[in-house]
C-alpha cells in the first residue's frame, strides 16, 4: 500500500533523510520510532506529498506521489488521514466546526447526520462538552485529540499519526492508543504511527521501524526488536521499556 | 569573480520568486472560473474588505476633498479662474486621488490583515491541513478575497469620490464663496464618462494588486520570508510596502496608457 524507496532529503546542507526505504502492506499498522529531530515528521510529510523528495520515490497505492497532480492527487488525499504533530486545527473555527469541516466540504450528508457523527467522534476522544470552544481556549492535549477526531471522522483508508499521544497524561494517552486500535479493527486502515510511546504502542502495531541517522536502522516485529542486541536499538527500546516497567512497579508499591 | 557569482545567485532567486508570484496570480484567476465557488466566504470577505472599510474611506475621502477645495481655490484664484474649482476637484478625485488613496487605505486596513491571517495559517500548518483534506487552498483562502475586492474596490472608490466632492463643496462653496451652481454645473460639463471609467478601471486593477501581493506574501510566509511570528510580521510589512509601491507604479502606467 505504501512503498518508500531510497528517500533522500537535504535541508540547508543537512541531509535529514539519507535513503529511507520502507514498505507498509495493506491493513498493516507500523510504529515509526526514532530520536527527536531524526526526521520522522519530515518522513511522514513526504508520504503524503507535502514535501518533495530530492531523490527516491514514494509510492502510495501504486501511485507515485511526486508526479501525482490535480484530480488524482485529490482523490488519493480523500482516502488519507493525517494527524499533524501540532494539531493544525483551523483556529478561527470551534472544535465542532473543525471536525465537521471535512464532512461538510467533502460529503453530501445533511446537517443532522454531520452533527451526530461529529458528536460521536468527539465523545470517542473524550472531548464532550468542549465542542463549542476555540482551539486557543483548550489545552494542548485537547487540541491533539480534536485533531485526531478530525483525521478519523472521514473513515480514511490510510492513516498517518504524528505523535498522537505526546503531551497527554498516561491515562488519556492509553485511551487514545486504544481508540486508534479499535478504529483500526473497524476500518482496517493502513497506518503509520510516529511515537515515543515505547513499549505501550507495541501492543497495537504489527511492526516497528526505527529511523536513525537518516535511514531505517531497524525494521522488525515488536518482540524481535525488544530482544535485539543491536546497541542503538537496545538503548532506545530497551531503556524506555525498562523505565516503563520501573514506573509500573512503582505504582504497585504505592497501591500495596 | 565571487562578487559576480553572488550577484548571479541573488538575481536568480529573485527571478524565481517573480515567476512564483506570477504563477500565483494565474492560479488564482484559474480557480475563480472553476467551480465550486465558496460563496459564504466571498460574502464574509466583502464584509471585511468592503463594508468594514467604509468608515475609513469616508473619513479620508472627506478630508482629501476638503484639502483639494482649499488648494484648488488657492491656485485657481491666482489665475482668476476659481469658477473651475468644481471640475478641478472632481477630475482629480475621480481620475487619480479616489482610486489611489482608497486603494492605499484598503491595503493598510484589509491587505495587511489578510497577509497576517494567511501567514499564520501557513506557519501553523493549517494550509497544509486544508490541502491534505483534498481541498484547494486557493479556492478557500485566495479566490474569495479576489472576488470580494473586485466587487468592493470600485464601490469604495465611488464613495471616496462622492464624499471628496462634497468635502470640496463644503470648503469651496460654504467657506470660500464659490457659488453652488458654478461648482456642480462646471463639474458636470467637464467630467466625462471616460474619466469615470478610467477611475473604475484603476480601482479594479489596484484591488487585484492588493489581493495578489497580500495573499502571495501570506501564502509563502516561512518559505520565502523568515519563520514563526517574525516571519508573519515581515511578510505583513513587505506586503503593505510592495502593494503600495506597485499601486503607484501601476497608476503611472495606466495614466500614461489612458492619457
Ligand atoms: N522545513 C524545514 N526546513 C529546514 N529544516 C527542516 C524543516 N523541517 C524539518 N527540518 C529539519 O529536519 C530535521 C528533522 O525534523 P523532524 O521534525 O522530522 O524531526 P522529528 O523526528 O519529527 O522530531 P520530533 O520527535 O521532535 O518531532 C530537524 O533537524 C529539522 O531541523
Ligand atoms: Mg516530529
Amino acid at each position: 500500500m505504501i512503498k518508500i524507496d531510497g528517500l533522500y532529503k537535504l535541508f540547508d546542507g543537512k541531509d535529514v533523510l539519507r535513503g529511507v526505504s520502507l514498505g507498509v502492506r495493506k491493513g498493516e499498522v507500523i510504529a515509526l520510532i526514532g530520536g527527536s529531530g531524526s526526521g520522522k515528521s519530515v518522513f511522514l510529510k513526504h508520504v503524503v506529498g507535502l514535501m518533495k523528495p530530492d531523490r527516491g520515490r514514494v509510492i502510495v497505492d501504486g501511485m507515485d506521489m511526486s508526479t501525482l497532480r490535480g484530480r488524482d492527487l485529490t482523490g488519493l488525499r480523500d482516502r488519507l488521514g493525517f494527524l499533524f504533530q501540532g494539531g493544525a486545527l483551523f483556529d478561527s473555527m470551534t472544535v465542532f466546526e473543525n471536525v465537521a469541516f471535512p464532512l461538510k466540504e467533502k460529503t453530501k450528508l445533511n446537517d443532522k447526520l454531520i452533527r451526530e457523527r461529529v458528536f460521536n467522534e468527539l465523545e470517542h476522544v473524550g472531548l464532550s462538552g468542549s465542542e463549542y470552544k476555540y482551539p486557543s481556549q483548550i489545552s494542548g492535549g485537547m487540541v491533539k485529540r480534536a485533531a485526531l477526531a478530525r483525521a478519523l471522522v472521514m473513515d480514511p483508508e490510510i492513516m498517518l499519526f504524528d505523535e498522537p499521544t505526546t503531551g497527554l497524561d498516561p491515562v488519556i494517552g492509553a485511551a487514545i492508543l486504544n481508540l486508534i486500535d479499535s478504529c483500526h479493527k473497524r476500518l482496517s486502515f493502513t497506518g503509520i504511527i510516529v511515537t515515543h510511546e515505547i513499549p505501550k504502542v507495541f501492543d497495537i502495531v504489527d511492526r516497528v521501524a526505527m529511523l536513525h541517522e537518516g535511514i531505517i536502522w531497524a525494521d522488525d516485529t515488536p518482540e524481535k526488536l525488544m530482544s535485539s542486541s543491536e546497541p542503538i536499538v537496545h538503548a532506545f527500546v530497551g531503556e524506555s521499556a525498562n523505565s516503563s516497567i520501573r514506573h509500573q512497579s512503582g505504582n504497585t508499591v504505592v497501591r500495596g | 569573480m565571487n562578487y559576480i557569482r553572488t550577484l548571479g545567485a541573488v538575481s536568480l532567486v529573485y527571478l524565481r520568486r517573480m515567476g512564483v508570484m506570477g504563477l500565483f496570480l494565474l492560479k488564482t484567476f484559474f480557480y475563480v472560473f472553476v467551480p465550486p465557488l465558496k460563496f459564504t466566504r466571498v460574502l464574509k470577505q466583502i464584509r471585511f474588505i468592503g463594508l468594514q472599510s467604509t468608515s475609513v474611506i469616508l473619513l479620508t475621502g472627506g478630508f482629501a476633498g476638503m484639502v483639494l477645495g482649499f488648494q484648488g481655490f488657492y491656485s485657481l484664484s491666482r489665475f482668476g479662474s476659481d469658477a473651475f474649482l468644481g471640475p478641478m476637484v472632481g477630475l482629480s478625485l475621480i481620475k487619480e486621488l479616489g482610486p489611489v488613496l482608497s486603494a492605499l487605505m484598503v491595503t493598510g486596513r484589509a491587505g495587511s490583515a489578510i497577509t497576517a491571517e494567511i501567514g499564520i495559517m501557513r506557519i501553523s500548518e493549517q494550509v497544509d491541513a486544508l490541502e491534505l483534506m483534498g481541498l484547494n487552498p486557493y479556492r478557500y483562502l485566495i479566490v474569495p478575497n479576489l472576488i470580494a475586492v473586485v466587487i468592493s474596490m470600485p464601490l469604495l472608490t465611488a464613495i471616496f469620490d462622492v464624499i471628496g466632492i462634497l468635502g470640496g463643496y463644503l470648503i469651496g462653496v460654504k467657506l470660500l464663496g464659490v457659488s453652488a451652481g458654478t461648482y456642480f454645473g462646471e463639474m458636470a460639463s467637464y467630467v466625462d464618462m471616460k474619466d469615470i471609467m478610467e477611475g473604475i478601471y484603476k480601482s479594479l486593477s489596484f484591488g487585484v494588486i492588493i489581493i495578489w501581493v497580500c495573499c502571495y506574501k501570506g501564502f509563502y510566509t516561512g518559505i520565502f520570508t523568515g519563520f514563526g511570528a517574525e516571519g508573519v510580521s515581515k511578510a505583513t510589512t513587505q506586503a503593505v510596502v510592495m502593494s503600495s509601491v506597485l499601486i503607484l507604479v501601476w497608476d503611472y502606467v495606466m495614466t500614461s496608457l489612458l492619457f
